[in-house]
């Protein structure tokens, strides 16, 4: 078997390959319909084939061209930017924005390499806070739980304006 | 004359106190908040939406459209300050707006983006006036199959502008359709896609997508790189133009006004693939086509006149048809129907004041976003002196803010982290997001007028190639795709972006 030599497009080709063959596969109840009436099916079936095709030249052209290396995974800030994005979202409803935006501030900035304790950082932080507090959930009216369902009950009696 | 008299009516109500004091609160708000990296013109309007349902109609649109032009001005200061564009008719500003502003230009890079989107917008207010009533005649005759045909030309330009390889645009294209297809078939109601899960019934916001992949994405590839994006920014040695980017800005921005213009006008084009292409056009026609990439004068020039001119001629469709030419548009379309008014052709001749006063305000909107940010330019340009370490858990955080806002569901949160992570692979494959963010846009809107155009047809496609308007729109599309892939043409655009 001759060896990948061009492999940004072998993965771009297996994305595609994939992505076309999952859509075929979840759309495959899809009433088709016909041309002249085409139904839910009927224009995703086309794409995922058209999707297949253009996967399927990418592959063979992964076998035949040359292409660049694709290069070291930055899997520390990927991982960590991702994830502090996601404890974000699972923290609002329950903690409220305060600490939720507490674990996605201190979190993704751990990924940098620069990362360390610093006061003018901390106070900008809680600025931050103080001001995402005011400006979006005061003034603009989202509705982001300042406290969260399991400050709520602790907190919401001593800190009645952060209701 | 008809014009000049609606347009008198026009700015008799636009320029009431009241109006003109609302205008200024959005363009303002507009701005301040579409200057946050991450925030585009979208999740701007999305924000502050409630906050004009208390408004008179008049004054609500208007403030909607101060905001719309504020943001879309603040989204061109983030890119070339941060190189992150808020939404994708930024997206090529930032290519060589911020080479300027590494080169110590930002100043100068922000006075010519505003100097160009004013005559933009001054110009297309004028056009719009003259043109829109008769215009919604001759868009009236656009039938499904003269849309779609414009959607896969616009699709295919597109590609043209894609830097990198043309399989993987092509690709990125047919990706963007398919993920654009998620939700409720507006035909027969069918779950698409969906997996149960009703928070998908809608489709998936095509700003959580763009700050996915755009922002999100974005940073975690800076971080790869190590902070590159602070050291390299240099002082700002003077807020206006030389003389010489006067003069060169001068023929970008009249090409990039009419180009905006003429595309803002189409359904799906707009403020996005006005920029695009006048980008690719300088790139093409410019005397100066060497420094493209490199912090070019018309590289900023042409772009910003473009996407001002699209972003405003966009109100075309929407005010006389109805049809949104973007996700801005669809919000404006929100907000009127919360007003109680119906858009569409009617508007025109039930609610003259309404709309001409709103046109008229197009122009005060401009004049007050040049009045408001030139002084305020070293304001913004502040931000960018602020090390990438601190501003990045802050994109971050008006990043899930802002996608939590859409719709106030953490749901959305988690797929931006979803979208970002793609966002990271596609960047690591080099395959572009733009095109696949264009058909996003599209892929339903296709969808819907290719149905309609073979249900006329009764299932002959041949339509699409027997009415002249739709084969003259999908001959060019053909011809756009043969001229890219032609070898000779080909590895002059490979050089073009190499240079770029």
């Amino acid at each position: 078997m001759k060896a990948i030599s061009s492999p940004k497009d072998f993965w771009a080709g297996v994305i595609y390959v994939g992505t076309g063959l999952a859509a075929l596969w979840w759309g495959s109840e899809y009433r088709m319909g016909s041309a002249g009436r085409m139904g839910p099916g009927y224009f995703p079936r086309a794409l995922a084939v058209l999707l297949l095709c253009i996967g399927i030249i990418a592959l063979v052209r992964a076998f035949v061209a040359k292409g660049s290396p694709i290069g070291m995974t930055a899997w520390k800030p990927l991982l960590i930017v991702l994830a502090s994005c996601a404890l974000f979202g699972l923290t609002l409803p329950r903690l409220g924005l305060g600490a939720a935006l507490l674990v996605l501030c201190l979190g993704s900035a751990a990924a940098s390499r620069e990362f360390r304790f610093d006061p003018v950082a901390a106070m900008g932080l809680v600025g931050l806070i103080v001001f995402c507090a005011i400006v979006f959930v005061k003034g603009l009216g989202v509705p982001m739980p300042l406290l969260g369902s399991w400050l709520e009950p602790v907190l919401g009696d001593a800190l009645p304006w952060l209701r | 004359m008809d014009v000049v008299s609606n347009l008198l009516l026009g700015l008799s109500v636009a320029v009431s106190v009241q109006n003109l004091w609302w205008c200024l609160v959005g363009c303002f708000l507009g701005t301040a908040i579409g200057v946050l990296p991450g925030l585009g013109p979208a999740a701007t309007i999305a924000m502050l939406l409630p906050a004009t349902i208390g408004l008179p109609p008049l004054s609500a649109l208007i403030m909607l459209a101060g905001i719309f032009y504020g943001a879309q001005y603040g989204g061109s200061t983030t890119a070339i300050l941060v190189n992150l564009p808020g939404e994708m008719s930024s997206v090529v500003t930032a290519i060589d707006g911020h080479q300027m502003a590494r080169q110590g230009k930002a100043g100068r890079a922000l006075a010519i983006a505003a100097m160009a989107s004013f005559f933009a917008g001054s110009v297309c207010t004028l056009l719009i006036a003259m043109f829109a009533p008769p215009l919604a005649a001759v868009a009236l005759q656009f039938g499904p199959a003269e849309y779609f045909s414009l959607m896969v030309l616009g699709l295919v330009a597109s590609i043209v502008l894609a830097n990198g390889s043309i399989l993987h645009a092509l690709g990125m294209i047919v990706l963007g359709l398919l993920l654009g297809l998620i939700g409720t078939d507006v035909n027969s109601g069918a779950q698409r896609y969906t997996f149960g899960l009703p928070e998908l019934a809608d489709g998936i916001g095509f700003v959580i997508v763009a700050m996915g992949m755009f922002g999100v994405g974005e940073i975690i590839a800076n971080l790869e790189t190590g902070n590159r994006g602070h050291k390299t920014v240099m002082g700002i040695s003077r807020l206006l133009p030389t003389g010489d980017d006067l003069r060169r800005m001068i023929a970008p921005t009249l090409r990039g006004t009419a180009l905006g213009s003429a595309l803002g006008i189409l359904p799906g084009g707009g403020a996005t693939l006005a920029s695009f292409s006048a980008y690719a056009l300088e790139k093409k026609v410019s005397r100066n086509r060497h420094e493209f990439g490199n912090g070019a004068v018309e590289g900023v020039a042409a772009p910003e006149s473009a996407n001002n001119a699209g972003a405003q001629m966009s109100f075309i469709p929407m005010l006389t048809l109805g049809i949104p030419a973007n996700p801005v548009m669809a919000l404006m379309i929100g907000a009127m129907i919360v007003q109680g008014i119906q858009p569409g052709p009617s508007v025109i001749t039930e609610q003259p004041t309404l709309f001409w006063g709103l046109i008229a305000s197009m122009w005060v909107g401009n004049l007050m976003l040049l009045v408001l940010n030139l002084p305020l330019i070293g304001f913004w340009v502040k931000l960018i002196s602020v090390p990438y370490k601190y501003l990045y858990p802050m994109i971050l955080a008006f990043c899930a803010i802002g996608v939590y806002s859409l719709s106030n569901t953490t749901f959305d949160v988690f797929l931006m982290v979803l979208f970002g992570g793609l966002g990271y692979v596609f960047k690591k494959l080099d395959c572009e997001p733009a095109p696949m963010l264009l058909g996003y846009i599209l892929g339903p809107m296709m969808e819907e007028y290719l149905r309609r155009t073979l249900l006329i047809a009764k299932g002959d496609p041949q339509v699409l190639i027997t009415r002249p308007i739709s084969a003259t729109l999908l001959a060019l599309a053909v011809i756009l795709l043969g001229v890219v892939l032609l070898p000779s043409l080909r590895a002059s655009r490979e050089a073009a972006f190499k240079d770029g």
